[in-house]
């Protein structure tokens, strides 16, 4: 244990490399975030649906998304989003699309099965009278939703969806394993350059633990106080 | 799309791709089996400890939840294969003894055992303390002591209860043990990444191994709610996986 040599984190060199990596970690973590939140929200919508067919198209998407490994999903976006693309945009060719971006994709689709599940649980939380009464009032399907289901369906739901990010930021590591400069890219590509390894993974340790534990205290006080205006 | 290619034979190995996905296979449900058994008692003792009325023993299981939840796996695994042995050496002179296979074997059955015994912990507190108060405190009034409250009344009824989480814990598990083709473990993941970048079939290789997870996880779903169905208590609503609404 006496061997080992931090000093190189005090380079300025080494920090540039690791923030540019964990910038676009968070990147990553946000837009897929509200990205998932949005395309889980509809998916969600789908599921209580009356429409049978949605809901079971809605259903099948989660319940798929949700018994295979993210690794997975992160490899099959990586080879199908260059295709997926040429079909939307109607393109000649397929983009040329690195893993950095195909894991947007990749992350907003494959969270969204999971936020879809969280929104699911927040709608069904809101008592069966509200959608009486939004009726009742005049509003539409989408009016009741927007107005008075959905908001405090997010409200209810929001240490839940935090929490689900906190995983979130944790599982976008897994990037790396296609080559991708996030943190964990970054460290490893300069742990493997220098040698370092057991001090920049002992370091990416602490760092993940001080920030994923910061954050869920975070969330823990939000609960209380949203529980206690509940 | 050619699904032919599963019968092909692998360029120096002994057999089709098939059998080397579900050489793969074996692997994952070796890891994920021993692991789970890890997982299981170690995440009961933690969650017990932390329903006890011992401080010292509800920090110690609360530390160990956080410590396992908020580092993300791959880092674990990189923490369990790299940095262990290269801190200890006697873990390393133990290490370079095996057979790389089996280093990588027992590496990922630790760190995966280690890691899902966080996650069970926390179903078993949540079961345990889903229980009303008054049944602990009727099991000491009974006098039996603290150890036979929990052996006789509260686990029967809290595992019961958390069947249904704990069927997700062991898909987490299943699922996870992908992570452990970043130490280079043959298991399905890996042999499915190998077989697309040796035969450029990604398409069918990718496929065959989705279609595997999604079996297997349909198998362990419906194995559980049979579990969970021959052991419910008659005349408790069990809390089930079905249903929904109000």
């Amino acid at each position: 244990m006496g061997d080992l040599d931090f000093s190189f984190l005090a380079s300025s060199n080494t920090q540039a490399y690791l923030w540019r990596g964990l910038q676009y970690t968070l990147q990553l973590t946000v837009v897929a975030a509200i990205g998932g939140t949005i395309w889980g929200t509809l998916l969600a919508m789908a599921r209580l649906s009356s429409f049978k067919a949605m809901a079971w198209v809605a259903s099948a998407y989660v319940n798929l998304m949700r018994s295979i490994p993210l690794l997975l999903v992160i490899f099959w976006f990586y080879f199908l989003s260059p295709a997926l693309i040429q079909w939307v945009t109607q393109a000649d060719r397929p983009p040329q699309i690195g893993a950095d971006r195909s894991a947007y994709i990749t992350f907003i689709l494959f969270e969204g099965a999971y936020f879809c599940e969280i929104m699911r649980a927040g709608i069904q939380s809101i008592p069966r009278g509200q959608v009486g009464a939004a009726q009742a009032l005049g509003l539409n399907y989408w009016q009741a939703m927007q107005l008075v289901i959905l908001p405090q369906a997010f409200r209810n739901m929001l240490p839940v969806l935090l929490t689900q990010t906190i995983i979130l930021f944790q599982d976008v590591s897994l990037v790396s394993l296609l080559n991708v400069t996030d943190f964990i890219g970054a460290s490893s590509k300069y742990a493997q350059g220098t040698g370092k390894i057991v001090e920049m993974y002992l370091f990416d340790a602490v760092a993940y633990f001080s920030m994923c534990f910061a954050l869920s205290l975070l969330v823990k006080r939000l609960q209380k106080r949203i529980a206690i205006v509940r | 799309m050619n699904f032919g290619i599963f019968l092909e034979q692998v360029p120096d190995g002994d057999g089709t791709w098939l059998m080397s996905l579900a050489s793969g296979l074996k692997y994952t449900f070796g890891v994920a089996g021993f692991a789970w058994i890890i997982a299981f008692g170690l995440g009961s003792v933690l969650g017990v400890m932390r329903t006890t009325q011992s401080k010292a023993a509800v920090a110690l299981g609360n530390a160990y939840v956080e410590l396992f939840r908020n580092i993300p796996l791959l880092v674990q695994f990189f923490i369990w294969y790299f940095v262990l042995p290269g801190m200890i050496p006697g873990v390393k002179k133990w290490v370079i003894s095996l057979d790389p296979t089996t280093h990588q074997f027992v590496t990922a059955i630790i760190c995966l055992g280690l890691f899902t015994a966080a996650r069970i912990s926390e179903q078993v507190r949540a079961g345990i303390q889903s229980l009303p108060r008054g049944q602990s405190l009727a099991g000491l009034a009974m006098g039996l002591t603290q150890a036979q409250t929990y052996r006789y009344v509260l686990l029967p009824v809290a595992y019961r209860i958390i069947i249904p989480p704990l069927t997700s814990e062991l898909m987490n598990l299943i699922k996870n043990t992908a992570v452990a083709y970043s130490i280079g473990l043959v298991e399905l993941f890996f042999r499915t990444r190998e077989m697309g970048e040796m035969t450029f079939r990604y398409f069918e290789a990718f496929a065959a191994a989705t279609a595997a997870y999604v079996v297997i996880a349909m198998v362990a779903n419906r194995v559980m709610a049979f579990i969970e169905k021959r052991t419910a208590i008659p005349g408790f609503i069990s809390g089930g996986t079905g249903g929904g609404g109000h």
